[in-house]
């Protein structure tokens, strides 16, 4: 089932310019965003294996079904636009460019990982790639996006900030005060809700008002919206694509609805009890590796062994983070009181970044 | 030194000094441009420094304080004001969980240079909700780093550095104290004499006071009394009222609270013997008791009788005033502690 999706009552969604932008994309290009998303989901098969095997601990959830989202709006932004997100950030992480091992090592606890095993599954950091992390207190992440488009503004550099969050993080105060700040101010920041219709086990509609409409949340604020089948890397990349442009060009910030799903549970530990078999299956046809893969086939842009043989190196490459993740030493308790402070005193000692975060 | 400021123009000059040095600094917060500070804390400083760099905000504490860690990661250096401290607690989840622990949960990756200040304890009858003293709550925290100045000269040299330093710094100030200095006092203790006022820009553009040093307020043999922010002032006005009884009282202050100078405190302590400590938060584990408990590890051999802690009273802050005064630490209360402490009671 889905919601409905009622055209946007608030806020005009932006006009398609036709050609797509994906229109533009190559073989290459197309092949690159499948490569990205075949990563993300053998890496986190990967992860589900590891945290089974109690080598991963805490809270991981997983972002399998909804690669298209991270992979096609970051295609659609520069390398320097700074990313945030919420919990679910593996696949943001990999999207921008993190080494898979260091993404691995860092759920393994070891000082290899991207926070040297401080941060954990939740917690992806990447100051080179600019993605200003994975944050765990829903919602919570929202403000601290609108201060790095604020930072874009202060600075007058081209730049556009992607705050990413759930469908459950629509009602935590913190998203609306900061999307309150970033109208008043035209602040150059994307909104990204990835609707994967559940916050845990509560279906949106359970939780959150006028759900079919999220348009008027956006319109609330005076904000453009724009909404997008989330299930489709093309449909992602092309709305981003022009939104991103817009807001680059002055036009302020951007509500985006992308409409996706998650296979998995919420997290490794859910039974699932809330939804049924047949409403996942129904998701899974819709599946964007698969939607991309057929499109490709289709288009003669590559042929099955050569997808078969992305797919290979991206299952090699998920085997090989678990193995760098393996043999990594962990992290030293020396490494206890480090980091704790900039300008330390007393107990705290000046930390080093992690191996390949060096600036 | 001939120069007087009010606290609040010593606040001012920091920032306006520390705003010329730095393009990356800015100051945010409720009514802190146009309506020139609720406070007049930010007076003129719109007209200086133009209204990108001194920003309005709604009232919206979650939003703008979690704006200033977010432009904080990004390189920028933002001075953040809670109209009161009071307030901030809505906005809880940006300043204890994403200000302090950013740079250990990326792995030493993000730094937040960032200052969070205002307005901290009993304004003067605005009941409970207003008078919050917030250093107990939140100097538990690892992480971020805490100033409560007492003097325009502490807050001057405190709040520079805090603006300089790169971790977060929360910075509490006192209603009850920004119009001190101006009724015409020379240095409203003779305590403070030569103490009061900061250098000028002209005589020291960097005048700093360095976190981590306490000051000795008053110099005394009998007992040491610790005393912080606003409760500095009530101490040596106890200590002007037991000189009189033969009591030589030492206040030290110890500036700020993360880091914690506890070995000028101890110094004191085994020199005089006896320990009395305030603090304007509620006794159960307030600051009081955190120093109380590193004085009896520290110097649990010097002491000739236990540390008494002056506290608020355990209740609310309540409204009418005499109760509201009766409630708060003042200097009655301190001359008691010192004398019971003392064995003069």
């Amino acid at each position: 089932m889905t919601i409905t999706t009622a055209p946007p009552s608030g806020a005009p969604a932006s006009d398609r310019p036709s050609p797509a932008p994906s229109d533009a994309l190559d073989a290459k290009a197309l092949l690159g965003l499948l490569e990205q998303m075949l990563l993300i989901r053998r890496f986190e098969e990967r992860c589900a294996q590891s945290y089974q095997q109690a080598k991963i601990g805490g809270f991981c959830h997983l972002y399998i079904g909804q690669e298209a989202v991270a992979v096609g709006s970051i295609a659609a932004v520069r390398p320097e636009d700074p990313i945030i997100t919420a919990y679910r950030d593996h696949g943001h992480a990999l999207a921008r460019g993190m080494d898979p091992r260091h993404c691995m090592a860092e759920m393994f606890g070891k000082i290899t990982g991207c926070a040297k095993g401080k941060g954990g599954s939740m917690h992806m950091f990447d100051k080179p790639h600019h993605m200003y992390g994975g944050h765990a207190i829903v919602g919570g992440q929202c403000p601290l996006g609108v201060g790095l488009a604020f930072g874009i503004q202060y600075n007058k550099e081209d730049k556009v900030c992607l705050c990413y969050f759930g469908d459950g993080a629509l009602n935590q105060g913190a998203v609306h005060e900061a999307m309150n700040l970033a109208a008043i101010w035209k602040l150059p920041i994307l909104f990204v809700v990835e609707n994967n219709l559940y916050s845990m086990g509560t279906h949106i509609a359970r939780g959150t008002s006028m759900a079919d409409n999220l348009a008027a949340k956006a319109g609330a604020y005076g904000m453009r919206y724009a909404e997008c089948d989330g299930m489709g890397v093309l449909k992602v990349y092309d709305c981003f694509k022009t939104e991103a442009d817009r807001t680059r060009a002055g036009e302020g910030p951007c509500f985006i609805n992308v409409e996706t799903y998650r296979f998995k549970g919420h997290s490794m530990s859910d039974p699932q009890k809330y939804r049924t078999k047949e409403e996942v299956e129904e998701f899974e046809e819709q599946d964007c590796i698969q939607r991309l893969r057929r499109r490709i086939l289709n288009r003669k842009m590559a042929t099955e062994d050569q997808i078969q043989a992305i797919d290979d190196k991206c299952k090699k490459l998920a085997i090989e983070a678990v193995k760098f993740a393996d043999e990594s030493p962990a992290i030293g308790v020396d490494e206890l009181y480090t980091d704790v402070y900039s300008q330390p005193f007393g107990p705290y000692k000046l930390g080093q970044p992690a191996e390949g975060f060096r600036e | 030194m001939t120069r007087k400021i009010q606290f609040r123009e010593a606040l001012n000059e920091a920032m306006c000094e520390e705003m010329e040095r730095d393009q990356r600094v800015f100051l945010m917060g409720e009514e802190v441009a146009y309506y020139n500070g609720a406070y007049k804390v930010s007076q003129g400083m719109l007209e200086r420094f133009g209204p990108q760099r001194v920003v309005d905000t709604p009232i919206s504490e979650t939003g703008f304080a979690g704006l200033g860690v977010g432009a904080a990661m990004y390189g920028l250096r933002p001075i953040i004001e809670f109209m009161s401290w009071s307030f901030c607690l809505v906005a809880a989840d940006q300043i204890i969980n994403n200000a302090p622990k950013m740079l250990y949960m990326s792995g030493g990756q993000f730094k937040v240079p960032i200052v969070f200040r205002g307005n901290n304890g009993a304004g003067g009858q605005l009941g409970s909700t207003h008078s919050w003293a917030v250093e107990s709550m939140f100097s538990c925290v690892p992480g971020l780093k805490m100033a409560i100045p007492a003097t325009p000269r502490d807050a001057k040299g405190l709040l520079k550095s805090s603006i300089r330093d790169d971790d977060p710094v929360f910075f509490l100030e006192s209603e009850r104290m920004l119009g001190l200095g101006s009724r015409g006092d020379t240095d409203f203790s003779r305590y403070l004499s030569g103490r009061w006022a900061p250098p000028t820009v002209e005589e020291d553009a960097d005048f700093l006071i360095p976190f981590g040093q306490a000051e000795i307020k008053k110099e005394g043999k009998d007992c040491t009394v610790v005393a912080l922010g606003r409760t500095v002032h009530f101490a040596l006005e106890a200590a002007e009222q037991l000189e009189q009884e033969g009591i030589d009282v030492e206040v030290v202050d110890p500036r700020t609270i993360r880091p914690l100078d506890i070995e000028t405190i101890l110094r004191s302590v085994r020199k005089t013997n006896y320990c009395v400590i305030v603090d304007e938060c509620w006794p159960f584990a307030s600051i009081a008791s955190e120093i109380a408990a590193q004085v009896y590890e520290g110097a649990m051999d010097d002491l000739d009788n236990k540390v008494i802690r002056v506290n608020n009273d355990d209740v609310p802050a309540p409204y009418a005033r005499h109760l509201e005064q009766e409630m708060l630490p003042h200097a009655r209360k301190i001359v008691e502690a010192v004398r019971a402490a003392t064995y003069n009671s």
